[in-house]
C-alpha cells in the first residue's frame, strides 16, 4: 500500500518549499516538488535604470546574497559592451569567494549537519575519547577534553531547560543516525564554533561592499576605491584585514570542515549509493582569472554533461535560443500558445494561472499543476546544477587541481569517482571546491595586491556609465555560478529603461516540477528510490533535499498577476 | 520536561564560569547598547537575574532571508548566546532541526502552552491578494498563519523592511499585495526593525532590550525602536564635513572618490534616512556603505525602492537640522522626494562651509607638499 507523506515547511532552507512523496514498501516510489511563495520581481523590475537592477535581484536571496548582483551587473555590462577593470573583476572574485566560503559552512553545519548528527547522542559521549578522535582527524586547537565536556554541559543543561527551542521535536534516536556519540559530539561542538566563524569571512563584503548580507555592487566596476595614501580608500590596512579573513578561513576550512566532513561521510557510505537523481549537468562556469569575456579561464568551467559521460563536455551558450528552455506544463503559469510549448526566457511568456486547491489545503493535484517554479531545460534535458555539477564538468575539462582534490578524498572514503553521483557525493563537493575556492581566494588577493604594486588602482570603466551614451535598445546575458549552481540574468534595454528582465536560478532547476513529457528535475529524480526508515520522520527526505541546498526564494519569481503576456525578444 | 524551572541569566553566567562582575558589565553593556543610562544598569542586572528564557517564534513569509543571516552575523551578543542561552527559539524555519509536521507541531505546541507570553517574530511581508495564495506553509496561507500567532502573541517584532513596510515586492506594481504585518495586526504592541537586512548587531540589541526589561523600547511615531532609528545616516556620517564643505564625489573612482568625499551627488539616500548604519555600522563595525564608496540606497526607509533611481541625486530638502525627528520631518521629506523639485539648500552649517572647505583644501594642500617633499 502506497502512503502519502507530505513535508511541508521543509526547514533549514532558504524559501517556502513542500515535498509530497509516495512511500511503497519501506521505499519513496514518487515524489513532487513545489515552490509555494512567489513575490514578482521581473514585473517590478520593468521601466527602472538598469544600473539599479543589482539592487533588486541582490533581494532575490539573502542567503545567498551578492551572486544575483554579480549575474546583474554582468548581464548589464553585456548589453551595454563595457568590461570592467581587471581590479574590479579581481574585488567580485574575492567576494565571490567569501560568499562561497560563508554559505557553503553555513549550509553543512547549520542546514545540513542535523541531518546526520544526532544532537541528544552526544550527551552520552565521553569527552577523553571525543579529544582523541579530534586530534587523530585534525591539529584544531580546540580539542581538549575540558573542551569539549564544557560544550557537552552547555547542551545537557540545554535540554535539562524543558526548552529545546530549534532542537525540539526533531528525529533524535532515529535509525538512521548511524554516528558514535563522540563525533556527534564533534559535529555540536563545531556546529556552534561555525555560527561563529561565519560572521567573520563575510566581512570580506563589508570592506568592499559597505555591509553583508546583501552588499554594494556597480555597473563598470566596483564602487570602493583602491588608494594606499588615503584612509578613505582601501588602504593596507583594509588589504590586510581582508588577507587576515582569508588564512582564518583557510584554516576553518582545512581544519574544521573538511576533518568533520570525512569523518561523517566514513559512516554514511551507504549515502553514496542514494540519491543519484538525474544523470545530466550543468555549469555556466565562473571566477574568471583573465576577465570574464574569456570562459576558457575561468576556474569552474562552463559546460554541460549529459549521461554521466564524463569525457565529453558539451559547450554551453547563454544567448543561443534553442539551449535554455522553459515549460511551464506544470507550473501555475499559462503559455499563449499552449501549455505543450517550451520557450526560451528571451521569448518568454508569463501569465500567472494559479489551478491548485484553495487552501488550507491537504494534498496539491500533482496530476496538474502544482509549483510556482517553471520547469527549464537544456536541449530539452533535465539537468542537475551545483557544486556536483561544477566538480564533474571540472574533471572532465582535466582541470588538475580540482581532480586532486577529488581523488585525495575519495581516496580515503576508499569510493570510486561513481560515488559522486550521490547524495553523499553533492554534499562531500561542496565541501571540496569550499577548499579550492579557499585556496583561489588567496591567489585572487595576491594578483590584486601585484596590480596595486604596479600603479593599477582603477576600480571603474565610466565609458558607458552615462545613459545617454547607450544605445536606444540593448541586450545582455549575465551568465554566474552561485552557490547552489548555474545562475542566470537576461535583460533588455530600451531608451534607458529595462524593457524586461529574466532570471534562471540554481534552484529552478533543481527543484522544478515535471516537464511536459513527465521527466522529473532534479530533486524528484533523486528521491526515487531512497529508503524510509519510518515514514512518519522523514529524516531521510531531508537528506537528499538538503544536499542541494534548496533556496526557494529565487526560484520563484515570475509571475504577472494581471494576466499579461511578457514577450522577450531574442538575443541578437 | 516542560514543568521545571527555567534557568535566569544569572544563573547561566555562573554556570558558564562568570563571576558576578563579569555579569554586572554584561548588563552593563547591553544598557549602553540600547541607550540607557548607567543609573538603569542595577534595573538590567536585576531583570536579567530573574527571567527565565521567554518563548521566541520566528516566521517567514514573502522575503529573501537577509534578516535572519543578518541576524547570525550579530557580534554582540553573538547569536548562539541569544538562541541557546537567553531565548527559546521555539519556531524558525531557516534554523530549526525538525521540518514538516513535527516543525508545525512544535510551533502549535508553544503557541498553546505560553499563550499571552510568547514573542512573534516575522520576517517577511504577507501577500493579501487572491485569497492570500501566493505564500502558503503547510497548505496554510501566511495571512491565516500570521493572525493565528498573533492571537496568542505577547508583542510582534517586524524584521527588517518586508515586514516593516512591505519592501520590494511591495515595490509597484506590488503584484502579490505584499502588505506589512502593522496593517493586519492592529491590536498588538509592536516593533519595526527596517532595513534590508536591518544590521545585526540592531536585531541582537532590539531583543536584549525586550529581555531586559520585560517591555519593547522606546518607538518613535513609525513604530522603529529610538535608539537605532532616531537620527540620520547623513547626520551620523563621518564624511558630513565634506557635505558641509561642498565636496562631492562627482564619478565613480574619481580623486573625491578616493578621498572620501561626499556621495550626496552619486545619489546617497543619507539625507533622508533614519538608521544605525553611521554610528554602529555592520558586520561588528567594520564598515557600512558609504565609508566603502557607494551611497546608502535608503534601505529602512518606505518606499525606498519607488523613490529611485538609486544614482539621480536627492533634490534637496528645506531646513531641518540634525536635531529634527523623523517624526516632525518625514511628511516633508516623503513629499519633497517624490516631487523632487526644490533646490540644493542646506541648512545646516551653511556659513561655516566655507571655513570648512578651506581648511579641508589647506589640509589636502600641506599633506601633498609632505609627500612631494619625500
Amino acid at each position: 500500500m502506497a502512503k502519502r507523506i507530505v513535508v511541508d515547511p521543509i526547514t533549514r532552507i532558504e524559501g517556502h518549499l513542500r515535498i509530497e512523496a509516495e512511500v511503497k514498501n519501506g521505499k519513496i516510489a514518487d515524489a513532487y516538488s513545489s515552490g509555494t511563495m512567489v513575490r514578482g520581481f521581473e514585473i517590478i523590475l520593468k521601466g527602472r535604470d538598469p544600473r539599479d537592477a543589482w539592487a533588486f535581484t541582490e533581494r532575490a536571496c539573502g542567503v545567498c546574497t551578492t551572486v544575483h548582483a554579480l549575474a546583474s551587473v554582468r548581464c548589464v555590462e553585456n548589453a551595454l559592451g563595457v568590461a570592467v577593470p581587471p581590479n574590479a573583476e579581481l574585488i567580485r572574485n574575492l567576494m565571490f569567494c567569501a560568499q562561497y566560503l560563508q554559505d557553503h559552512v553555513v549550509h553543512f553545519y547549520h542546514l545540513h549537519a542535523l541531518d546526520w548528527v544526532d544532537v541528544v547522542s552526544s550527551l552520552k559521549a565521553n569527552p577523553t575519547e571525543t579529544a582523541r578522535i579530534a586530534q587523530s582527524i585534525s591539529n584544531w586547537p580546540k580539542s581538549s577534553p575540558k573542551y569539549f565536556s564544557d560544550v557537552q554541559n552547555r547542551i545537557k543543561t540545554f535540554v535539562e531547560s524543558g526548552q529545546l527551542g530549534i532542537f525540539a521535536n526533531a528525529y533524535w534516536g532515529h535509525p538512521a543516525y548511524k554516528l558514535p556519540p563522540e563525533v556527534n559530539l564533534i559535529g555540536v561542538a563545531h556546529y556552534l564554533e561555525a555560527l561563529d566563524w561565519q560572521k567573520e569571512i563575510v566581512k570580506v563584503h563589508t570592506i568592499f561592499g559597505g555591509k553583508n548580507p546583501h552588499p554594494n555592487y556597480l555597473v563598470g566596476g566596483a564602487p570602493c576605491s583602491l588608494d594606499q595614501d588615503d584612509s578613505s580608500a582601501i588602504n593596507a590596512e583594509r588589504l590586510a584585514f581582508v588577507g587576515t579573513l582569508i588564512d582564518q578561513a583557510l584554516e576553518f576550512v582545512e581544519q574544521v570542515y573538511i576533518p568533520d566532513l570525512m569523518a561523517i561521510a566514513s559512516f554514511y557510505k551507504d549515502w553514496f549509493s542514494i540519491g543519484g537523481g538525474l544523470k545530466n549537468y550543468l555549469v555556466y562556469g565562473d571566477l574568471p582569472v583573465s576577465g570574464y569575456n574569456d570562459p576558457s579561464n575561468f576556474k569552474f568551467p562552463r559546460g554541460a554533461i549529459l549521461n554521466r559521460n564524463l569525457n565529453e563536455i558539451h559547450e554551453v551558450k547563454g544567448d543561443d535560443p534553442d539551449q535554455v528552455r522553459e515549460y511551464v506544463t506544470h507550473s501555475w503559469y499559462k503559455y499563449q500558445n499552449g501549455d505543450d510549448k517550451a520557450l526560451h526566457p528571451w521569448v518568454g511568456e508569463t501569465e500567472f494561472n494559479y489551478t491548485g486547491p484553495k487552501p488550507p489545503y491537504e494534498n496539491l493535484n500533482v496530476d496538474g499543476k502544482y509549483s510556482w517554479l517553471k520547469t527549464p531545460r537544456w536541449k530539452d534535458n533535465p539537468m542537475e546544477v551545483g557544486p556536483l555539477a561544477r566538480l564533474l564538468v571540472a574533471y572532465g575539462s582535466g582541470r588538475d587541481d580540482v581532480k586532486e582534490v577529488i581523488t585525495e578524498a575519495l581516496g580515503k572514503l576508499n569510493a570510486p569517482v561513481t560515488a559522486l553521483f550521490s547524495t553523499l557525493g553533492r554534499t562531500a563537493a561542496r565541501g571540496l571546491e569550499t577548499r579550492l575556492v579557499a585556496h583561489w581566494m588567496k591567489e585572487f588577493y595576491g594578483m590584486l595586491l601585484s596590480n596595486i604594486k604596479n600603479g593599477d588602482t582603477r576600480t571603474f570603466n565610466k565609458e558607458k556609465w552615462e545613459p545617454k551614451t547607450w544605445t536606444t535598445e540593448a541586450k545582455g546575458v549575465g551568465l554566474s555560478e552561485a552557490p547552489r549552481g548555474a545562475l542566470a540574468h537576461w535583460i533588455v534595454i530600451k531608451d534607458e529603461k529595462i524593457e524586461n528582465y529574466q532570471l534562471v536560478v540554481p534552484s529552478t532547476w533543481n527543484a522544478s516540477p515535471r516537464d511536459l513529457n513527465g521527466n522529473q528535475s532534479a530533486y524528484e529524480a533523486s528521491l526515487m528510490e531512497t529508503p524510509m526508515a519510518n515514514a512518519d520522520q522523514p529524516l531521510e527526505i531531508l537528506r537528499t533535499i538538503h544536499s542541494f541546498d534548496p533556496c526557494i526564494a529565487c526560484a520563484v519569481h515570475l509571475y504577472d498577476p494581471k494576466g499579461k503576456h511578457i514577450n522577450q525578444v531574442s538575443i541578437s | 520536561m516542560q514543568e521545571k524551572p527555567q534557568q535566569t541569566y544569572w544563573e547561566k553566567f555562573r554556570e558558564h564560569g562568570y563571576s558576578r562582575r563579569d555579569f554586572l558589565k554584561f548588563c552593563a553593556y547591553i544598557s549602553a547598547a540600547v541607550g540607557i543610562q548607567s543609573t538603569g544598569i542595577p534595573q538590567v542586572a536585576r531583570a536579567l537575574e530573574k527571567k527565565p528564557r521567554p518563548p521566541v517564534v520566528w516566521f517567514h513569509f514573502q522575503e529573501c532571508t537577509c534578516c535572519s543571516e543578518s541576524f547570525i552575523r550579530s557580534s554582540h551578543p553573538m547569536v548562539d548566546d541569544i538562541v541557546l542561552d537567553r531565548i527559546s527559539l521555539d519556531y524558525t524555519e531557516t534554523l530549526q532541526a525538525a521540518a514538516g509536521h513535527q516543525a508545525e507541531e512544535a510551533l502549535h505546541d508553544t503557541m498553546k502552552k505560553n499563550y499571552g507570553e510568547y514573542i512573534m517574530t516575522v520576517e517577511g511581508s504577507v501577500p493579501t491578494k487572491d485569497g492570500g495564495i501566493y505564500c502558503t506553509i503547510g497548505g496554510r496561507t501566511a495571512l491565516d498563519i500570521v493572525k493565528e500567532a498573533a492571537e496568542g502573541a505577547k508583542a510582534i517584532i517586524c524584521w527588517g523592511s518586508c515586514a516593516s513596510n512591505g519592501c520590494i515586492q511591495a515595490a509597484n506594481p506590488n503584484p502579490t499585495g505584499a502588505t506589512p504585518i502593522h496593517k493586519i495586526i492592529t491590536n498588538k504592541p509592536l516593533i519595526k526593525v527596517p532595513g534590508c537586512p536591518p544590521i545585526g548587531e540592531v536585531m541582537a540589541g532590539v531583543i536584549v532590550y525586550v529581555l531586559a526589561f520585560g517591555r519593547l523600547p522606546q518607538l518613535d511615531g513609525l513604530g522603529r525602536p529610538k535608539a537605532f532609528y532616531a537620527k540620520r545616516v547623513h547626520d551620523s556620517c563621518y564624511r558630513r564635513p565634506f557635505y558641509d564643505a561642498g565636496l562631492f564625489v562627482e564619478s565613480w573612482d574619481d580623486e573625491s572618490a578616493k578621498r572620501g568625499h561626499c556621495l550626496y551627488k552619486m545619489g546617497c539616500r543619507g539625507p533622508v534616512t533614519y538608521n544605525a548604519c553611521g554610528i554602529t555600522r555592520w558586520n561588528d563595525g567594520v564598515s557600512y556603505p558609504i565609508q566603502s564608496g557607494h551611497g546608502c540606497i535608503g534601505c529602512s526607509e518606505e518606499s525606498f525602492w519607488d523613490n529611485g533611481p538609486f544614482y539621480r541625486h536627492l533634490a534637496s530638502f528645506p531646513g531641518f537640522g540634525i536635531e529634527t525627528t523623523a517624526d516632525k520631518i518625514g511628511t516633508v521629506v516623503g513629499a519633497v522626494t517624490v516631487g523632487g523639485m526644490a533646490a540644493h539648500a542646506i541648512s545646516t552649517n551653511i556659513r561655516k562651509r566655507k571655513l570648512i572647505k578651506d581648511k579641508i583644501e589647506e589640509n589636502n594642500q600641506k599633506a601633498d607638499k609632505e609627500e612631494g617633499g619625500k
